[in-house]
């Protein structure tokens, strides 16, 4: 057989094994030795909330995905092309994300009776039962070869078989032609205190490379070229670290420090963990006793002159809810990050979902209208927190960010900005006033009142969940509070004159407006992409802006004669755009599965209403 | 904004007690214990102001819900009434983001040991500088007379018609066993002792809880007489001083002595009791073991501690923080958020 190498327009490969068997790493080191080469990438960690889940068991498998291209990739991708599965369970539980073309390598050392039963297969034959003979299945047995490897590296037996992994990945580099320093430079740094180990692991991984190379199991190899990308410096990062950053960002542009009083919880503590790392940029962290007072530290920071933060997921949203009212009446800026998962409750921690929309938009006592807005990829987290950031100070008022579990641990290639690209942020603050300082007197046309920082002489002032006037004053007086509901809310709303216009991807009128928000955008994109490469009338209009929407809204939904509305959840947006724009029909489409779109399903969705 | 350059120089300020007091109509009930709280603080403070050179605009007074959390309204400080039980994370967030700020607390005995538990504890686990004063009537005065969490066992209330049966918190063993460094209890209307003890607060490094024991006079009236009648007083309270021996009594013939691991009352003069049996007070002593002893003591068996009874040196979460922050920027070599963007691994495309 003649081993040929192809060029391929993208890949996707998707690692899969027990929780403990490193597959989160393996994909990473894929997809940042694929970005540093210069492919476009995506990827999404699928792993189970247990650290450690049973051994073996289909609820114990972590799954890697990652998809890689010379053309520009905006999801990490519907089905693999390649699976590395490191069990019985791993195959299990991911076989059905196997394209028929697929590859599927499988480590032959892990297939044993107990780990077959384990998996919950009903025979010895998991290939057969699976039906996935048919796909090119390479099995090797990868923790022999890893032991064989290394039986000279002075590693004990359980350190040896951890490295199996870099074995796997060694397989995935040959297959795909992949150059390894990038990886070597990585291992070099992660264990610059342990010689012993960079070389244990570059061992394993050319080890795996050259077997792939000899047994000739995968007919040919295929080179993805580096991607047509934007001229610039380039870096990969994940939502949730782009969030951190673009909240250092905004302080920095206000020259207001920046304080993140928080709580851990999945998908959101890599948020407080990056910032935390940030002290040198003047970064107050403060790991709270609880959700509550992770809001309400933030909101004594705020009172007393910080950019104040506190990031959180759903549930911990829901402790907040109190607070964030204190946070609008009160008229403190401070954003709020959720990164959305999967609900009620606990819900499915790991997973993503879209389903905090309500929440952020309704969840509070009294009439509590709060800016929400949400960010639609990766790299985008940096833009939406910094401008989180602008609003919420500028305006005096909290803002909520929604992001998701997809987004915060997704990652991609981000072409580095500079600061300079971005607008100043001038908080209203005042330092002194003729005559007695009314906390609560507006400027006329935003409605916006003046942030008096404690320490100022003249400016002593009361601030409160109780009703006020303008002067702040305690009032329960009828008009007063009726005045002040109005104000605050005016506040909000007047927020549409200074968001950006809804833009529509495609033609500005047609047939079908496909509509979404958020962590979507690259699933939505791509279908609406395909559909028109097909020649029909689809275009996208993706929000980023949920409260207030945007201007335009009306006016782009008017020139489509269908819209559709997609998101993971059972309808909570539109069902906002039912009661903001009653006068527009909203197809749908939901998912509340813990995982996002399939771009096959959005494009069938459309085709159906066509 | 820079905030710090308001404290560079060196103010001189003389304050009153007047100029604490803000135009606002104190709504508290007539013959409420909250008036003379409030009174001695704003009596307090001009001395705090002068002893620690602080000017008026560094004072804010944070509190959550409830009869005694209105006060930030009567201070013409800056303030900040918030929502029930968080006070304690509010002002953690405030002295955090500006450690300049000296902040004042005022919770109750249900915002602080029932809905705010948690952030109490933790506030004195953190040791952050703030000065909590604890308005402990032992019941739920804004809603209307319920059984609050210091409400004694078997207390007759609007939810407990029958009597409580659950045993109450003592908040001075609360303090203890949040690893407090300084805890002081009053009586409302002992003003004097009350200003003492908001100086020696004021100027304690780090969490300082008073326990002031308030009379409501609707739904709780005489929760505290048996020991805080002015008749009584001398005889079942002691007001204990560092340094000074635990004398008490009208006649100052009664004291405080330790036998076998516990304290015991004894009357000097009487078998063979001489002044130098009795105890001396140790505030500052790190080990809590005494300090504990004392908080427990109840009437009729003992007399009610009064005074600071813990004052001990531990560090402080905001100074720890603000000294990690300049520690690291100091070693960082990253110094703005373009050099952060860069860090790590990039790549360019021409």
């Amino acid at each position: 057989m003649q081993h040929k190498i192809i060029d391929i327009e993208d890949v996707v490969i998707r690692f899969a094994g027990d929780s403990g068997d490193g597959m989160q790493l393996t994909g990473t080191l894929f997809a940042d030795s694929s970005a540093l080469f210069g492919n476009d990438i995506s990827t999404f960690p699928d792993y189970p909330a247990e650290i450690r889940a049973p051994q073996g068991t289909v609820s114990g498998v972590s799954g890697f995905q990652v998809h890689f291209g010379s053309c520009e990739i905006n999801t990490p991708g519907d089905f693999c092309d390649v699976l590395v599965a490191m069990n019985p369970a791993a195959l299990r539980a991911n076989a059905k994300w196997a394209k028929p073309t697929a590859t599927i390598i499988l480590d032959e050392n892990a297939f044993d009776e107990k780990n077959i039963q384990r998996a919950g297969f009903a025979t010895m034959n998991p290939i057969e039962e699976l039906k996935i003979e048919d796909r090119n299945i390479v099995v090797s047995p990868i923790t022999e070869l890893t032991k064989e490897s290394l039986k000279d590296s002075g590693l004990d037996n359980k350190a040896i078989v951890r490295c199996k992994n870099m074995f796997t990945l060694g397989m995935c580099f040959f297959m795909y032609n992949r150059d390894m320093k990038y990886t070597f430079e990585y291992l070099e740094k992660k264990f610059k205190k342990k010689p012993a180990l960079i070389e244990t692991n570059k061992k394993v991984l050319k080890d795996g490379y050259n077997y792939a190379s000899n047994i000739h199991a995968i007919a040919n190899t295929y080179t993805v070229k580096p991607a047509n990308l934007k001229k610039g410096t380039y870096r990969n990062i994940n939502g949730n670290q782009a969030t951190a950053w673009g909240l250092l960002a905004a302080s920095e542009k206000s020259g207001v420090p920046l304080f993140c009083g928080s709580y851990p919880i999945t998908p959101a503590t890599a948020i407080l963990e990056e910032l935390a790392i940030h002290k040198s940029l003047g970064a107050k962290t403060l790991q709270c006793e609880d959700e509550i007072a992770g809001i309400c530290t933030a909101i004594g920071a705020s009172y007393a002159g910080n950019f104040a933060v506190t990031t959180t997921s759903g549930p911990g949203l829901s402790l907040k809810s109190e607070a964030l009212g204190l946070a609008m009446i009160t008229e403190l800026p401070l954003v709020v990050i959720d990164v959305q998962r999967s609900g009620p409750s606990t819900g499915i921690p790991t997973k993503t979902e879209q389903t905090d929309l309500n929440q952020a938009l309704y969840g509070r006592n009294g009439e509590c209208p709060i800016m929400v807005m949400a960010a639609h990829s990766p790299s985008d987290c940096f833009e939406k927190a910094f401008y989180a950031g602008k609003y919420a100070m500028e305006h005096m008022m909290p803002v909520i960010l929604l992001t998701e579990g997809f987004l915060g641990n997704g990652s991609e290639p981000w072409r580095i900005p500079s600061m300079s690209e971005f607008p100043e942020i001038k908080p209203p603050f005042i330092t002194s006033c003729e005559g007695k300082f009314k906390p609560f007197e507006r400027d006329p046309e935003t409605f916006v009142r003046k942030w008096a920082v404690p320490g100022t002489p003249g400016l002593e002032h009361r601030v409160g969940g109780l009703e006020k006037n303008a002067e702040g004053v305690i009032s329960s007086d009828p008009e007063n509070h009726q005045l002040m509901v109005d104000l605050r809310a005016a506040k909000v709303a007047k927020m549409a004159d200074f968001i950006p216009e809804l833009s529509v991807y495609g033609d500005n009128e047609g047939e079908v407006l496909v509509v979404g928000w958020g962590g979507t955008y690259g699933h939505l994109y791509t279908a609406v992409k395909e559909l028109r490469k097909e020649g029909k009338s689809v275009s996208l209009a993706h929000f980023d802006y949920i409260n207030p929407l945007p201007k335009n809204t009306a006016e782009v939904f008017a020139r489509f004669k269908k819209i559709i509305v997609c998101e993971l959840n059972s309808g909570q947006f539109a069902a906002l755009l039912r009661d903001k724009h009653q006068q527009f029909f909203y197809h749908q489409l939901n998912k509340v599965q813990g995982q996002p779109f399939i771009v096959k399903d959005v494009v069938d969705a459309v085709n159906n209403i066509l | 904004m820079q905030l710090t350059t308001f404290y560079k120089e060196e103010f001189k300020m003389k304050y009153t007690a007047q100029d604490f007091k803000s135009n606002q109509e104190v709504r508290w009930c007539p013959g409420c214990g909250d008036h003379s709280v409030l009174a001695s603080l704003q009596r307090a403070l001009p001395e705090v102001a002068e002893q620690l050179n602080y000017t008026k605009e560094r004072f804010v007074f944070v509190s959550g819900i409830g009869c005694s959390s209105r006060l930030p309204y009567y201070m013409n400080t800056y303030g900040f009434h918030s929502i029930h039980g968080r006070a304690t994370a509010i002002s953690t967030g405030m002295k955090v983001a500006n450690p300049n700020l000296t902040i004042w607390q005022a919770t109750g005995d249900g915002d602080s040991m029932a809905i705010g538990g948690n952030h109490f504890i933790h506030a004195i686990r953190r040791n952050i500088d703030i000065n909590i004063v604890l308005f402990n009537n032992r019941i739920y005065g804004l809603t209307k007379g319920q059984y609050s969490p210091t409400s004694p066992l078997g207390k007759i209330t609007k939810t407990s018609p029958y009597g409580t049966v659950e045993h109450p918190f003592n908040p001075g063993a609360l303090v203890l066993g949040a690893r407090g460094t300084f805890f002081a209890r009053s009586i409302d209307n002992d003003l004097k002792l009350n200003q003492e003890i908001f100086v020696a607060s004021a100027k304690h490094d780090g969490c300082s809880v008073t326990e002031m024991l308030v009379n409501c006079v609707i739904y709780n009236d005489g929760s505290h007489k048996d020991f805080s009648d002015r008749e009584v007083r001398a005889d079942r309270t002691i007001v204990l001083r560092h340094g000074e021996k635990m004398i008490f009594g009208k006649n100052n013939d009664k004291g405080i002595v330790l036998r076998h691991g516990k304290l015991e009352v004894v009357t000097i003069g009487e078998n063979g009791i001489t002044e130098d049996d009795i105890l001396v007070h140790d505030a500052h002593s790190a080990n809590s073991g005494i300090h504990s002893l004392l908080i427990d003591m109840k009437f009729p068996e003992y007399p009610v501690a009064l005074g600071v009874i813990r004052d001990v040196k531990d560090m402080t979460y905001d100074d720890n923080v603000r000294d990690q922050l300049i520690e690291v920027k100091a070693k960082s070599k990253i110094n703005c958020v373009d050099d952060l963007l860069r860090s790590g691994s990039t790549w360019e495309v021409e």
